[in-house]
């Protein structure tokens, strides 16, 4: 039974990726200062934008409200600084689009200290007033993904939730965020784990743990509470682990139907420092106005785990940590999904798990790419199944509905992992991301057809 | 402020750093004991033939992709791998010239009529072989003496034949232990086999370095260890069942597992990534289904050797297993989706 147990405690295939975590992990979060002047997007999850509600000139307080949810899949956003509202303009995003946002500028002597809004109390409310009090705090996955946390807890009308898994797998190098929350903050996710109990109706909840942090685990094992079931399991080092998908399985042994969610097989999960944040800010109805980044790369001079305000510069922290002259490739997120970055001038969002810095030397070099031989070593690799070679094949024949209706193309969640492993170069992943764009644009033409 | 230039890309931001070449190379590396080993057994004229295939193959190659204005494809090594595997499973003694119409055979059917490297459906050095065995059937069973006296100073006239010359049997020449036991029931000491103290093609008498080499190359994960394994395992089962049914007509199963181009042909050219199913399940079939046409047409057909048209065969069905076995897609339920 026990080798039975250590086998199944994980999912299929995978890969194994240097971690490059130990420079950082062993780093506390340190608080960032403030930026003289900071710029925020009015979207920073997925979603409708938020409202400004703010006008330019006016003085705002640190946690006040700056926009306003505008739907329900949507979050409000609040003050990271208090400051004036020095612009209401198109600011500068990630994606390379222009989005609406506000400038800010910082007082520069202020105490900072934080407006707090209407309290959340854990013992009195209801299941849909914790949902609402996410909202309103600004709530989004703070993994990466950044979808609003309050559609996401929210159990459909007929399905039940029976496990919460709280994600601390951090499967992405060089990303040490989790592991520090969960060093540093264990009493906010014990309560985090509390409201978030109480809202999706868990009876059982487990906190997902990769091996590399056992230090973590044994922590919050020490630490953990007597009133709320939970339980807490250390899972093989695995990419792409930290994948809703994958962890669920790596820590039930149960799959999530394809096109399906979670709650299909009665699981909610949410990310480790998401749950930190829901325990800290509930109580006091606060708004998110920072959060933890793990700033690392080989041409960073300072790297370390920091505690920065949403809407600071990327240029401003830059400079603050420091970076060595030949810089040749920024990206936010890990580097397994992250995206590049093309403009310094973009700020850190509520999504921003990680900055990366490489140098001229550390980037991948641009190798030939040789046909596909057929080694396998993307089948062996991907985590749900598919075959990459195949479809790498069907890519460049365009054949967009052969890669969805016959090969799964759809299940595909862009991990990476076949490019990771390819020995011939091939761009796999990225002809995936093209294929499903088009084969969806493809089939809207098509419905618009038919309806004209 | 300084300026900055940043380059983008889109994720993954690392890459293992495997390379088709990388393991092309290695392949090769693997290889060359076993070819030194043939050389030592079989002396300068199994050289020759090494040479000619390996250097042919890869010139006749540059020529094609020069003459059709393609960048020349040579540097990825693995034409040099079909010549080196065409050289090895053919006689010591063959005639330069037949080796070099086998290269291009291999080079130009095999592999550059399908669009090069990745996209033959036959593994190339076999296509060669193939042909050269249609083609000119004497000299390709024609057995040098192996350890003959001589064999490092005197290149047999046979070798040196002139273009479209049948050669002239020269020296002695002896049979392979799987013509011996066919044809006169001669068995051969299993010893004898497994150290390569016998006749046969240049590069499949030397089994301890085969399988060595097959070794490193599993080890590297550059060789799909099932395919090899697959086919033993149903070679032993299917010889062994004979053997045990009519132990005087039919070989033992070690000596069936050890003689011929067994090793060479399971362990090298089934191995052929391109030509090979691409999932772990797939390739366990496909490795039964070479075991199987190994043991039928050795035991049954009127040549001695089947390992070249058992592997052949698979080789054509191996889209076909891709296509009929494939792994459950996570989330969903087992149910085939042929295309």
């Amino acid at each position: 039974m026990g080798i039975f147990k250590l086998y199944k405690n994980t999912f299929k295939n995978g890969i194994h990726p240097p971690e490059n975590k130990d420079i950082t992990q062993g780093l506390p979060i340190r608080q960032f200062p403030f930026s003289p002047i900071l710029i925020i997007p009015m979207s920073q999850h997925i979603g409708s934008p938020a409202e400004i509600i703010v006008r330019e000139g006016q003085e705002v307080e640190r946690g006040q409200i700056l926009a306003k949810a505008s739907s329900y899949v949507s979050v409000p956003i609040h003050s990271p600084v208090s400051g004036t509202v020095r612009k209401i303009s198109m600011v500068p995003t990630i994606s390379g689009n222009k989005i609406e946002g506000i400038q800010l500028e910082a007082f520069p002597y202020s105490g900072q200290e934080v407006a707090e809004g209407k309290p959340i109390r854990l013992e009195t409310a209801t299941s849909d007033e914790i949902l609402k009090g996410i909202q309103d705090c600004g709530i989004v996955g703070l993994g990466g993904a950044a979808f609003p946390t309050h559609v996401k807890l929210k159990v459909p009308e007929g399905k039940t939730c029976e496990y919460l898994i709280i994600n601390g797998i951090e499967c992405e190098p060089y990303l040490t965020t989790d592991h520090r929350v969960m060093l540093e903050q264990a009493e906010d996710i014990f309560m985090g784990i509390r409201y978030l109990m109480k809202a999706t109706g868990a009876i059982q909840t487990v906190i997902g743990i990769e091996a590399n942090k056992q230090d973590a685990a044994d922590h919050l094992n020490k630490l953990k509470p007597n009133d709320i079931p939970v339980t807490i399991q250390v899972v093989p080092v695995k990419y792409p682990q930290g994948s809703e998908k994958m962890l669920i399985t790596a820590v039930l042994g149960k799959e999530v139907p394809s096109g399906g969610l979670p709650i299909d097989v009665n699981v909610v999960t949410v990310n480790v420092a998401t749950t930190a944040e829901i325990g800290r800010l509930l109580p006091h109805g606060r708004g998110i106005q920072e959060r933890v980044i793990t700033i690392a790369g080989p041409a960073i001079k300072k790297p370390g785990n920091y505690l920065i305000p949403v809407g600071t510069p990327l240029r401003f922290v830059l400079d603050y940590v420091g970076i060595q002259d030949d810089i040749a490739e920024v990206y936010m997120g890990g580097p397994m999904m992250g995206v590049s970055v093309s403009n310094l001038d973009i700020s850190i969002t509520k999504g921003t798990s990680g900055i990366l810095v490489f140098g001229n030397n550390d980037v991948k070099k641009e190798e030939k790419v040789y046909p596909c031989i057929k080694c396998g070593a993307c089948v062996d690799a991907c985590p749900i199944s598919l075959n990459p070679s195949k479809l790498g094949i069907l890519a460049k024949f365009e054949s967009y509905d052969r890669m969805v209706e016959n090969f799964n193309l759809m299940d595909c969640f862009e991990c990476g992992s076949c490019s990771y492993v390819c020995p011939s170069h091939i761009p796999l992943v990225q002809y995936f991301r093209l294929s499903k764009a088009r084969y969806k644009r493809r089939k809207s033409l098509k419905q618009n057809l038919n309806n004209a | 402020m300084r300026k900055i230039t940043l380059h983008i890309a889109t994720s993954p931001h690392v890459v293992k750093g495997a390379s088709t070449e990388t393991i092309m190379k290695n392949v090769i590396y693997a290889l060359l004991p076993a070819a030194a080993f043939g050389v030592y057994a079989f002396g300068i004229s199994a050289l020759l033939v090494l040479l000619t295939t390996t250097i042919s193959a890869v010139a006749i190659e540059h020529f094609l992709c020069k003459i059709s204005k393609k960048e020349s494809t040579v540097s990825d090594y693995s034409a040099a791998i079909t010549g080196l595997l065409l050289g090895m499973c053919l006689p010591p003694d063959f005639p330069l010239w037949m080796a070099f119409m086998g290269s291009a055979i291999s080079i130009g059917l095999g592999k550059f009529i399908f669009g090069g490297l990745g996209y033959n459906v036959f593994n190339p050095a076999l296509v060669g072989r193939a042909f050269l065995q249609a083609t000119f059937p004497v000299p390709i069973t024609t057995w040098y003496q192996a350890f003959g006296p001589d064999r490092f100073y005197h290149i047999s006239s046979s070798v040196l034949a002139l273009p479209f010359m049948q050669p002239a049997v020269d020296g002695v020449s002896g049979a392979t232990p799987l013509s011996a036991f066919k044809f006169d029931h001669v068995d051969t000491q299993t010893y004898d086999l497994a150290m390569g103290f016998i006749n046969g093609s240049i590069g499949e008498t030397g089994t301890v370095f085969l399988i060595l080499g097959g070794i490193y190359l599993a080890w590297r994960k550059m060789l799909n260890w099932r395919i090899p394994v697959s086919i033993f395992i149903t070679v032993f089962v299917f010889s062994g069942a004979a053997y045990l049914i009519n132990n005087t007509a039919y070989p033992s199963p070690v000596f069936t597992l050890f003689s011929g181009g067994l090793m060479l042909g399971a362990i090298y050219m089934a191995t052929d990534m391109v030509a090979s199913p691409i999932t772990s399940m797939g390739v366990w079939v496909y490795g039964a289904i070479i075991g199987i046409l190994v043991v039928m047409i050795r035991l049954w057909g009127g040549l001695p050797e089947g390992v070249m048209y058992a592997i052949l065969l698979a080789n054509a069905i191996s889209p076909h297993i891709d296509n009929l076995i494939r792994p459950r897609v996570y989330g969903t339920t087992n149910k085939l989706k042929l295309s």
